[in-house]
C-alpha cells in the first residue's frame, strides 16, 4: 500500500493538537485552514482552561467532582463516558501545555496560579493573562511547526475545504478543497480526515465568534452523510460588549476575579454610576443566587441580565439593552495584572476605561454546544477505549469530527473554561485512534482505484463554482444582505427566550432567505482571491445548519440549559405550610421525571440531498451519574433537592431491575 | 487612552479612499467609496459596508475591496494594513478617532513590505517562516505525561508573557527601513515545489526583523526552550540576522500587542555577543 495520509480540516485548538499528536505517532499529515492557523478563533479565548488540580484536590476536589460539574452544567444531556476521560485527562494537559512553553500565571512560589470560574466552587482554572487562548494555540501551533520543519506536516493555510470525498463503500478517501487566492479547486486524498472547523455563530450574523465560524466545513459534511447533534444548544454568553461589526466578549474571568453586576434601582438613573450609592444598586445576581452569587452559570446569568433589561425594564441606558459590570472596587494594579487584556479589549473598542467606570454589557452568541455527531466505546469502567478506531468518528467511516465542531461533552450548556479543554482533549486523544483506523485499511486512499473518485469529485465541485460565477448579474440578490437578515432572524427567534410561535415563523423566513440564497449574483467574478464567491458558498451552507437548529428548538418542549422556553418552565414551590410544600416538591418530582423521560435525548439531525434536515433523537448514556434537577435560584430548591435524594436513595436500594 | 471627542461635528457621510489591485504584478489604483456615518464604526464595519455597496463614490460598479480579517478584536494579527499613512489593525481602528485625525476622509492601502496578493490582502508566509528559521519552539521529548513544566517565577512569567502575545501581524516590519520587500514571480514552467523552494531560500537569506528576533528571545527565555538556544544564536548571527537592525525604534512605536521589540533585540544582540565569544574560544 502507498504511504497514509491524514487530513485535518482547522488549525484551532483541536485541529492543533490532533496535527501534533499524529506527527508525534509517525503519521503524515496534510493540515487546512481558511486563516493561517495561528489566527484560528481558538486565539479569542480569554478566561482559562479547567483542570482538577494540587491545590483543589487539598480541598476535597478530584476528577469525579470536575466530571460531575460538567454533566450537572450540561443539564445530563451529554454522554458521560467521554465526559469521564476528558476530566481524567485534564490535570495532565494542563501539565503538557505548561511543558510547552505556554505563560501560566504563577504564584508567588513559581507554581501555575488558578482561578474560578462560573459553575463551579473551586478554584480550577489555569490562565495566562487574559489571553489563555491565544497562548494555548501558538503553544500548539510552534509544536505543528517544529513537526512541518521537520516534514511530517504539510500546511494547506488559504484553503477553504469544500466537502468529504466519500467512496463506494461510503468510507471518506478524502476531501475536495479550494485555494482562496488562486481559487484552484484540488482533492486531497487523505485515509482519514478529521474535520475541527470551530462553532457556527455567523448563523447569528453577528456573535462573539471569529469571521471563519461559519459552520461551512460541518455543513458541507453532513450534507455528505455526517449527523448533526443537539443543533438547538446555542450558548449566549451573558457578558458582551455590544459593536457594530461583532460583539465582542467580555470574559467570565472579569466576574471571576469580583466583578459585580448591578443596575439602578430606578429605572433609566441619570446619575453616573459612581454616585449611585450602594443601597441605590440592585446587585441582582446576588441577590437571586447567594451561593454563586456572579459566579452563576451562564445560562443563568444570561437569563437574569435579559430578565432585568427586557422584563424589568432596568437597562442602564433607554435605548439600548445593557448592566453594569463594575469592577472599579477592585485595586488598579491587580485588574491590570490579573485581567489587563480584557479591560484593554474594552477601552480599545469604546474608549472608555473600565478601571474607572463600569463595562456596559449584554449577552451576545457565544458557543455551539451542537455540533456533527460523533461515536465513542466505552470501557467497562465507564471511559474511553484508548485507541479504537471508533472514538470521535461521525456516521461516515474515517470522518472524525472534534473540538467545537463535535457535539459531545458541553450537553445542554458549556461550562467556562472546558471548551479548551475539550478541544484540547478531543484533538490528542483521536490520534492513535485514527491512526489503528488507517493502519487497518486495505487499500489506502492514494491508490489508483481511487483516482477516478476524487477527479469525478473534483469536476463536480468545478462545475458548481463555475455555475456560482456566470449567476452574476445586476438584478440578483445580494448575498451580505442576505446574511444580515439571517442573523436578524436568528437573533430574534433562537438566543435566549424562545417562543414556539417565533421559531415557526423564523422557520419560514428562513426558508425564504435560503431560496433568495439560490440566486444569488455575485458583484465579483475574478478569477483571483474571490471572496464574494467564497462567502456565497458558505452562506448557502449557513441554511441547512440554521434549518435544523430552529426545527430542533420547535420541536424542544421543555427548559434545558441554554434552551429556555417559558411555556414550559417549572416553576418553584408556593406553598409555605411544610405539609403541603413537601406534596409540591414531590409532584415536582414526579414532572420532572415524566419531562426526562421525554426530552433527555439528543436531538439528531439527518439530512436529505437538498439539506433539509429530520429530527430523530437519541439516548444519553447516564449510567455513571444519574441525572438529577438543576436548582440554581428555584424557589423551594433545599425541599425539592430533599424528595429528589430520598427517591435517588429508594432507587439504589432495590435490587437493579433488568 | 483619550475617550474620542464626542462634541465634534458629525458628518453626514465620508469617505474612503482604497489604494486596489487585482492581483501580483497588476497595476494599483486609487478608488473612493463613500460611506454614511454612523457612531462606533470601525474600520472593518467599513469594508462590510463597501462590500454590501460595491459602488464606488461616483456610482460605478466595482468588486468588493479584498481584505483579510478574523478575530475582530486584535488578537488574530490578519487585518493589518495602512491606514491614513500609518500601519495598524484594522479591526481597531474606530472611524471617530480616524476622522478626528483627517476629517472627512481615510484612505487605506496594503502593507508595502508584503507581496499584495489582491487589494489590501497581502502574502506575509515570510513572517511564518521566520519563525522557522529560530526555531520559535520548545523541544520537548514527546507529549505524554510528564509532570508540569519547569518552575518559573512570577518575574519571569511577566517577562516572557508580553513577548507570547506576538500576532504576526507585521506591523513593526512595515514600519521598519531595514526590513525591504521580498517578491518573486514565477518563472514559465516551473512547478509548486521549485518556486517554493526558490522563495523560501530569498526568504531565509533576507532580514529576519523584530517579529522574529523577539520570539527568539522568549523561547531563550524558557527552561526547556533555552536547550537550542545555541541553534537560535546561530540563526541570529548568520545572514538577516539581528545585526541588520539599525536600531531605529520604528518597530516597537507601531506593534499593536506594546511588546518591547527594542529590549528584546538589545538582548538578542547581547545573547549573539556572548555566545560569539564562547564559540571563539572553544574552538
Ligand atoms: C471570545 C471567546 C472567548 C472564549 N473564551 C474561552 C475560555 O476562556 N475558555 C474556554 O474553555 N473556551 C473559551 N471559548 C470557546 C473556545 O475558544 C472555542 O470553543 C475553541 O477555541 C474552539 O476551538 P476549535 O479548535 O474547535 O476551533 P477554532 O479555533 O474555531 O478553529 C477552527 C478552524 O477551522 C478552520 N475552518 C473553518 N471552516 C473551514 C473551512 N470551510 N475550510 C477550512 N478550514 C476551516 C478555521 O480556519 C480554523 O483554523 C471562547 C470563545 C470565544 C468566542
Ligand atoms: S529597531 Fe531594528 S528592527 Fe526595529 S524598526 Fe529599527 S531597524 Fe527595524
Ligand atoms: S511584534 Fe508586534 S507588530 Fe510585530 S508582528 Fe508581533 S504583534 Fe505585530
Ligand atoms: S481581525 Fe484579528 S487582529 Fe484584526
Amino acid at each position: 500500500m502507498s504511504e497514509q495520509r491524514v487530513l485535518v480540516v482547522g488549525g484551532g485548538l483541536a485541529g492543533l493538537a490532533c496535527t501534533m499528536k499524529l506527527a508525534e505517532l509517525g503519521v503524515k499529515v496534510d493540515l487546512m485552514s481558511l486563516a493561517p492557523v495561528k489566527r484560528s478563533h481558538s486565539a479569542c479565548a480569554q478566561g482559562g482552561i479547567n483542570s482538577v488540580n494540587g491545590l483543589t484536590r487539598q480541598q476535597g476536589d478530584n476528577e469525579w467532582k470536575h466530571f460531575d460539574d460538567t454533566v450537572y452544567g450540561g443539564d445530563f444531556l451529554q454522554h458521560q463516558p467521554p465526559v469521564k476521560e476528558m476530566t481524567e485527562w485534564a490535570p495532565r494537559i494542563i501539565d503538557l501545555m505548561d511543558r510547552l512553553g505556554v505563560p501560566f500565571n504563577r504564584t508567588q512560589e513559581g507554581f501555575r496560579d488558578q482561578r474560578r470560574f462560573g459553575g463551579t466552587l473551586y478554584k480550577r482554572t489555569a490562565f495566562a493573562g487574559a489571553t489563555t487562548g491565544q497562548q494555548l494555540l501558538y503553544g500548539l501551533d510552534e509544536q505543528v511547526r517544529r513537526r512541518k520543519a521537520e516534514g511530517l506536516v504539510s500546511m494547506y493555510e488559504g484553503w477553504d475545504f469544500l466537502g468529504p470525498v466519500v467512496d463506494d463503500q461510503g468510507r471518506c478517501r478524502g476531501a475536495v478543497a479550494q485555494n482562496l487566492v488562486t481559487m484552484q479547486i484540488r482533492t486531497f486524498k487523505a485515509d482519514a480526515v478529521v474535520v475541527a472547523s470551530g462553532g457556527c455563530g455567523l448563523l447569528y450574523g453577528r456573535s462573539t465568534m471569529s469571521m471563519a465560524c461559519n459552520g461551512s466545513a460541518v455543513s458541507r459534511c453532513v450534507q455528505s452523510g455526517a449527523k448533526y447533534g443537539n443543533g438547538e444548544f446555542i450558548q449566549v454568553h451573558p457578558t458582551a460588549i455590544p459593536g457594530a461589526d461583532k460583539l465582542r466578549l467580555m470574559s467570565e474571568s472579569a466576574r471571576g476575579e469580583g466583578g459585580r453586576v448591578w443596575v439602578p434601582r430606578t429605572p433609566q438613573d441619570s446619575r453616573a454610576a459612581a454616585d449611585i450609592p450602594d443601597d441605590e444598586r440592585y446587585y441582582f445576581l446576588e441577590e437571586r443566587y447567594p451561593e454563586y452569587g456572579n459566579l452563576v452559570p451562564r445560562d443563568i446569568a444570561t437569563r437574569e441580565i435579559f430578565d432585568v433589561c427586557v422584563n424589568d425594564g432596568l437597562s442602564v441606558e433607554s435605548g439600548k439593552q445593557c448592566v453594569y459590570l463594575d469592577l472599579t472596587h477592585i485595586e488598579r494594579s491587580e485588574l491590570d495584572r490579573k485581567l489587563g487584556g480584557i479591560l484593554n479589549i474594552y477601552e480599545k473598542f469604546t474608549g472608555e476605561n473600565p478601571r474607572d467606570f463600569p463595562m456596559k454589557i449584554f449577552p451576545a452568541v457565544h458557543y455551539s454546544m451542537g455540533g456533527m455527531w460523533a461515536d465513542y466505546v466505552r470501557t467497562a469502567e465507564g471511559g474511553l477505549d484508548p485507541g479504537n478506531p471508533v472514538n470521535q468518528q461521525t456516521h461516515v467511516p474515517g470522518l472524525y469530527a472534534i473540538g467545537e465542531c463535535d457535539y459531545h461533552y458541553h450537553g445542554g450548556n458549556r461550562l467556562g473554561a472546558n471548551s479548551l479543554l475539550s478541544c484540547i482533549f478531543t484533538g490528542l486523544f483521536v490520534a492513535p485512534g485514527v491512526k489503528a483506523g488507517i493502519e487497518s485499511l486495505g487499500a489506502g486512499a492514494t491508490d489508483e482505484q481511487f483516482d477516478t473518485l476524487h477527479q469525478k469529485t473534483l469536476a463536480a465541485k468545478q462545475a458548481e463554482h463555475d455555475a456560482l460565477l456566470k449567476q452574476a448579474g445586476d438584478d440578483g440578490e445580494n448575498p451580505y444582505e442576505i446574511h444580515h437578515l439571517l442573523g436578524e432572524e436568528m437573533t430574534k427567534a433562537a438566543t435566549v427566550v424562545r417562543r414556539n410561535d417565533q421559531i415557526e415563523a423564523a422557520l419560514g423566513v428562513v426558508n425564504d432567505l435560503g431560496e433568495r440564497a439560490k440566486r444569488c449574483s455575485l458583484s465579483d467574478t475574478d478569477a483571483w482571491t474571490n471572496q464574494n464567491v467564497v462567502f456565497t458558498k458558505s452562506l448557502r451552507d449557513m441554511f441547512p445548519l440554521a434549518k435544523a437548529l430552529l426545527k430542533g428548538a420547535l420541536a424542544r418542549d421543555e427548559c434545558r440549559g441554554a434552551h429556555f422556553k417559558p411555556d414550559f418552565t417549572m416553576p418553584g414551590l408556593t406553598s409555605e405550610e411544610p405539609a403541603e410544600r413537601r406534596r409540591q416538591a414531590e409532584s415536582w418530582c414526579d414532572a420532572f421525571e415524566e419531562k426526562n423521560k421525554k426530552w433527555l435525548k439528543s436531538t439528531i439531525a439527518t439530512f436529505d440531498d437538498a439539506g433539509e434536515p429530520t429530527i430523530s433523537y437519541e439516548e444519553v448514556d447516564t449510567s455513571l451519574i444519574p441525572p438529577r434537577p438543576r436548582l440554581y435560584g428555584l424557589v423551594g430548591a433545599e425541599m425539592i433537592e430533599e424528595v429528589w435524594k430520598e427517591r435517588q436513595a429508594v432507587k439504589e436500594a432495590e435490587p437493579a431491575a433488568v | 487612552m483619550i475617550a474620542p471627542n464626542k462634541d465634534l461635528a458629525k458628518p453626514a457621510t465620508f469617505d474612503v479612499r482604497v489604494l486596489r489591485q487585482a492581483g501580483p504584478g497588476r497595476e494599483s489604483k486609487w478608488e473612493r467609496f463613500r460611506i454614511p456615518y454612523e457612531p462606533n464604526l470601525n474600520v472593518i464595519s467599513v469594508l462590510q459596508k463597501i462590500a454590501r455597496m460595491a459602488k464606488t463614490a461616483a456610482g460605478e460598479k466595482t468588486a468588493p475591496v479584498a481584505w483579510d480579517c478574523n478575530c475582530l478584536e486584535e488578537v488574530c494579527g490578519a487585518c493589518t494594513m495602512v491606514i491614513n499613512g500609518r500601519v495598524r489593525q484594522s479591526c481597531s481602528a474606530l472611524v471617530d478617532r480616524l476622522l478626528e485625525e483627517k476629517p472627512g476622509e481615510i484612505e487605506l492601502r496594503p502593507m508595502s513590505k508584503f507581496p499584495v496578493l489582491r487589494d489590501l490582502v497581502v502574502d506575509r508566509q515570510r513572517m511564518f517562516r521566520a519563525l522557522e528559521r529560530v526555531d520559535a519552539w520548545v523541544p520537548v521529548d514527546d507529549y505524554l505525561d510528564r509532570g508540569p513544566g519547569p518552575k518559573e517565577s512570577q518575574e519571569a512569567q511577566e517577562g516572557r508573557y508580553p513577548l507570547s502575545e506576538c500576532m504576526t501581524c507585521g506591523c513593526c516590519l512595515e514600519a521598519c527601513p531595514q526590513y525591504t520587500k521580498v517578491e518573486l514571480t514565477r518563472e514559465p514552467g516551473e512547478t509548486d515545489d521549485a518556486f517554493e523552494a526558490r522563495r523560501q531560500a530569498a526568504h531565509d537569506g533576507s532580514f529576519l526583523g523584530a517579529q522574529a528576533i523577539s520570539q527568539a528571545v522568549l523561547f531563550n527565555d524558557h527552561g526547556t526552550g533555552k536547550m537550542l538556544g545555541d541553534e537560535r544564536m546561530e540563526a541570529l548571527m548568520g545572514p538577516g540576522g539581528v545585526h541588520a537592525c539599525g536600531n531605529s525604534q520604528n518597530c516597537v512605536a507601531v506593534c499593536p500587542k506594546e511588546i518591547p521589540l527594542t529590549t528584546s533585540i538589545a538582548r538578542a544582540g547581547r545573547q549573539v555577543t556572548v555566545y560569539s565569544i564562547k564559540k571563539f574560544f572553544d574552538r
